[in-house]
């Protein structure tokens, strides 16, 4: 291979500026030598004779004149079987072979193979010879847990090809070559199982791009029912420190129905992805009867570790999602937190020294993260299946405001925007979505007209209850009291969702509908009161009686008797109407 | 082969640039000028020109003063022995004591894996119940205390330092007025706790630069001793400080601001410090206390905010009481349940600040001259209780007993079904001579 060499002429921070003089290209992987290390970094600009890199670690100890290799390939990821499970780097590095290397500590300059070549797959063929292939076209599958694996034409494959050889099936290993296709002009390719895609180039191996329509069911009421996620959709979760974005992240990476899950700890904080970690190979997913740890994916690039693979790190977690819907799957990725990607890239641009925008981002802030969330989508692939990747970022905004460049560039380009409130958090009212300045553009599986009326009654109940602030509950009509006993009713049954009860914290479809329709029948009731101290018991017993409801699994005898008990409350109350 | 230049062609600010071939980057040099000897360290390199950071700064430098270069990045030693001595910001003994030169080892070292990193399951107990009881300190938890100044968060971080559960403590001061610095020392001396301690101490009068290094210096320290199967804390005061160091050179090296001044990689720097608080299974432990000042009481503030993101739960301190409300330990939920420590634990923790909270809104009632009912008296009786007995900084019982104390508290004030916990709990606990 024709090696590139160029030397390092300055240093500041992780940005180094190298000469060369052979051939180099935009965004190429180059490693800096020093020692034994190869410390991997990207060019990121280059100028006349000297470009300018991103290193991926630290650059302690680096000198002015040392060499620096040039790839002559783009930051890429591998692909092949055995990613489901994984835990990995912002590079692709396993972090447990890591571990069982080096020990406690990242060591600098190293990097492991993602997948593993010395596993045996069962392979199946699924083409024969003579057959017409194109890129993205699946040529056999492997097990991969709980799912067929398959074995696909690499994507920048071009035009048709057609199958000269195939193995038979039986046990190999992902470096075997499996096919041999013959291109247009008669040139043999060897596929095997694996083979790497740019992170940064979107895969785009199917027919169309179609509408997202149908529903994500996450299991959040308040997400489901008011603010649904569309398969192939995008949304936000923007909110303040201590309002429960990773919590909120975490049940929906749990209870998501999906097929796969690829989690994007991206500069946040070690310890939440550890709970992660622990926790979800223990977790049994209701839908498989699985760990859960089989059907994810966690790329974990922590506050602590190199700023410039935080930046990579969300672009590998898209890589590996786009590659899974191509075998008709339904993905989803979360990145918790896009604005520590931000963050990163404003970080590299003021070392470039370029004009900066707002809040010192980098001018192209908002291109990028438009260009980030339209990697998601539903998709028809070639042979007609639909799958879908939906992304999911959340937001840390300075300060809790979400005028800030994050979340503003954010809000163009999603389709719901769950934003999180820190009062609703103190008042311990969770998932703390504020019900009322979210929104989505996606449709529920209940129908509008039904849920704007559900929402008309907390926005008149929160006009009550800031009315009631000033002249006190004396000055207020019985009417209007009990609106704002029947919003606050909604928000504590239905809207909060208590995370830590096995069957409050995941709410199916089916069960949104049923309950939402008692709830919704409450909220079209008129009851009349003696007084307002009568209103208010009354709403204490029938929210303690919904709540204990929520408790209660839909299958047991205990939940139709718990509904029957509501109905008479119910019915006691409005009944007086009539007697009187 | 150390190198050593005099021509040093630009100084500004606290930075000083020299001709140097073949440094490495964040390599240490001396600097010897007429006064004194000064550490610097390389913060950029462009060709041969070096830009150095000046510890001691830069005043008094004059262009030939003779830069010797020293081969290796910031060190600092390791030893038993540096129990009960305390450092400056260059690492060097400001106790009078010997300079400790062996054993030397690298500051701001790799990040931990992780993968190898464990669920947090340990309760540090302070004897203070705001902090056992409503909000528990877990071993490798990251917790800035947000506070004003005036506020008495040193004296709060002294009496953690005294009192708390851990085989070390490491203290590193950050611009710390110099009676504060003294008061640290004398209160650990009079408590016996000094011997197992070891201070960096940056005071206001010392050169900012150095200010940078607290941190680091605390935490590779830390981090070994931690290696060797110590529980060690670590409490640094005051973070607002250290970034207000940062923004300095940020500015000096004409670095575009991010936010009031801030240079783009707060976030990224502050989490590089805190995130080295760690458990390591089958050794020892880091965990962080430290202060952040915030300044005019804005919790928005970059410093604030960016801190907030970081760690895991803050402590308000506020006219002198642990605010029960702003303050939050995300890991509390690990050590806090039945398993773990006494089984009311949790009701009480509950209960009581839901008992509170509802305190406040009469409190606020009556200073609006709305009648009081029963209830609202009974109230106003439990916050006065709750605020001498428990919130009160200078109480000092350990958990169970601050546990029981609830309990009495509510007995004075309320009938057990008045109090909504748990009637299996209320049959156990409930004093019987209450009333």
């Amino acid at each position: 291979m024709n090696q590139n060499f160029g030397k390092i002429v300055g240093i500041n921070g992780n940005m180094i500026s190298v000469a060369f003089d052979g051939n180099i290209m935009q965004n190429e992987v180059a490693f800096i030598l020093h020692g034994d290390e190869r410390l991997k970094s990207e060019v990121v600009r280059i100028g006349d004779g000297v470009s300018f890199l991103q290193v991926f670690e630290s650059t302690k100890g680096i000198k002015v004149g040392a060499s620096v290799e040039f790839s002559g390939e783009l930051l890429s990821v591998q692909l092949g079987p055995g990613l489901l499970g994984q835990v990995f780097d912002g590079l692709q590095n396993p972090l447990p072979e890591l571990a069982e290397e080096y020990g406690f500590f990242l060591p600098r300059g190293v990097s492991l193979k993602a997948l593993d070549d010395s596993h045996k797959w069962v392979f199946t063929p699924k083409v024969k010879k003579g057959d017409t292939v194109v890129s993205g076209t699946a040529l056999g599958h492997v097990p991969e847990g709980i799912f067929e694996h398959a074995i696909m034409v690499p994507f920048h494959f071009q035009g048709e090809y057609t199958v000269e050889e195939i193995v038979s099936a039986g046990d190999y290993v992902l470096t075997d070559t499996l096919v041999k296709l013959k291109d247009e002009r008669g040139n043999i390719h060897e596929i095997s199982m694996t083979f790497n895609w740019p992170v940064k180039i979107p895969i785009e191996a199917y027919r169309d791009k179609i509408v997202p329509t149908e529903p994500l069911i996450t299991q959040a009421r308040i997400i489901d029912t008011f603010f649904p996620v569309a398969k192939g959709g995008t949304f936000c979760i923007p909110g303040p420190f201590g309002a429960g974005k990773t919590v909120l992240q975490h049940i929906i990476s749990r209870y998501a129905e999906v097929d796969i899950v690829i989690v994007a700890a991206c500069g946040e904080r070690a310890g939440e992805v550890v709970e992660v970690l622990r926790e979800f190979p223990e977790l049994i997913d209701p839908r498989t009867g699985k760990s859960l740890m089989e059907r994810t994916i966690i790329i974990c690039n922590t506050s602590s570790m190199p700023v410039a693979a935080r930046e990579a790190s969300v672009y590998t977690a898209v890589t590996l999602g786009e590659y899974y819907r191509q075998m008709g799957l339904d993905v989803l990725l979360l990145a918790d937190s896009t604005s520590r990607w931000a963050q990163a890239m404003r970080e590299l641009s003021g070392r470039l020294e370029e004009i900066p925008g707002e809040e010192a981002f980098p001018a192209y802030l908002e291109s990028r993260i438009a260009e980030f969330y339209e990697r998601s989508g539903l998709v028809e692939l070639n042979d007609g299946r639909i799958s879908s990747l939906t992304i999911g970022g959340t937001v840390s905004p300075a300060g809790g405001n979400f005028e800030e460049p994050v979340t503003q560039s954010t809000l163009k380009v999603v389709g719901a925007f769950l934003g999180l409130s820190r009062d609703r958090a103190n008042a311990r009212r969770f998932p703390a979505i504020h019900p009322l300045e979210s929104w989505s553009k996606y449709s529920s599986f209940i129908p509008k007209d039904i849920t704007d009326e559900a929402r008309d009654v907390l926005r008149r109940g929160s006009d009550v209850n800031q009315m009631m602030m000033v002249v006190g509950e004396e000055g207020t009509s019985i009417e209007d009291f009990a609106l704002y006993l029947k919003s606050e009713l909604l928000d504590s049954v239905y809207l909060q969702q208590n995370a830590f009860d096995k069957v409050d914290a995941a709410t199916n479809d089916k069960r949104q509908k049923y309950i939402f329709e008692n709830v919704h029948k409450v909220l079209k009731t008129e009851f009349p009161f003696d007084s307002k101290d009568d209103a208010r018991s009354f709403f204490n017993r029938l929210r303690q009686a919904f709540i204990d409801w929520n408790y209660i699994d839909m299958d047991s005898a205990q939940f139709k008797e718990q509904q029957e008990s509501i109905e008479k409350l119910i019915e006691e109350q409005s009944g007086n109407e009539k007697s009187l | 082969m150390r190198k050593v230049y005099n021509k040093i062609s630009q100084i500004v600010g606290n930075v000083i640039t020299v001709k140097a071939p073949g440094v490495a980057y964040e390599e240490l040099a001396e600097i010897t000028t007429r006064r004194n000897k000064s550490l610097a360290q390389v913060i950029k390199m462009e060709g041969d020109m070096v830009s150095l950071q000046v510890f001691a700064g830069s005043r008094g430098v004059s262009i030939n003063d003779e830069v010797r270069f020293l081969g290796h990045p910031m060190q600092v030693t390791f030893s038993d022995d540096m129990l009960g001595r305390i450092f400056d910001g260059a690492g060097n003994p400001r106790d009078k004591g010997p300079l400790l030169t062996e054993n030397l080892i690298p500051v701001a070292g790799p990040s931990v894996n992780p993968s190898k990193r464990i669920i947090p399951r340990k309760m540090i107990r302070t004897n203070i119940p705001m902090i056992d009881v409503f909000n528990s300190l877990v071993v490798s938890q990251k917790l800035p205390i947000f506070s004003v100044s005036g506020e008495p968060y040193n004296e709060l971080l002294a009496r953690i330092a005294l009192q708390a559960e851990v085989d070390m403590i490491i203290l590193g001061g950050i611009g710390l007025k110099y009676d504060e610095y003294m008061n640290f020392k004398n209160v650990l001396e009079k408590g016996g706790a000094l011997t197992r301690s070891i201070f960096f101490m940056n005071t206001a009068s010392d050169p900012i630069v150095e200010s940078l290094m607290v941190p680091d210096l605390s935490l590779a320290v830390a981090e070994k001793f931690a290696l060797k199967g110590k529980e060690v804390l670590v409490l640094l005061t005051d973070m607002t400080n250290f970034a207000d160091a940062m923004k300095e050179i940020a500015i000096t090296m004409e670095q575009v601001p991010s936010n009031r001044g801030y240079p783009g990689d707060l976030y990224s720097q502050l989490a590089a410090r805190y995130e080295k608080a760690v458990d390591f299974e089958g050794a020892g432990s880091i965990t962080i206390l430290a202060v952040t000042t915030m300044p005019g009481d804005d919790v928005t503030h970059p410093v604030p905010d960016n801190t907030g993101y970081i760690t895991e739960g803050q402590f308000y301190l506020h006219n002198g009481y642990i605010d029960p409300f702003g303050s939050l330990s995300r890991l509390k939920q690990q050590v806090n349940s039945a398993e773990k420590s006494r089984k009311d634990h949790r009701a009480i923790m509950d209960g009581m600040i839901q008992l509170y909270a509802q305190y406040m809104e009469t409190e606020e009632k009556r200073s609006m001259g709305f009648r009081m009912s029963n209830w609202d008296q009974k109230l106003l009786k439990y916050g006065g209780l709750f605020r001498n007995q428990m919130m009160d900084l200078s109480v000092n019982i350990p958990l169970e007993e601050a546990l029981d104390r609830g309990w009495q508290i509510l007995a004075e004030c309320f009938t057990s079904e008045e109090t909504r916990l748990r009637t299996e709990l209320i049959q156990e606990f409930w004093p019987t001579n209450g009333k």
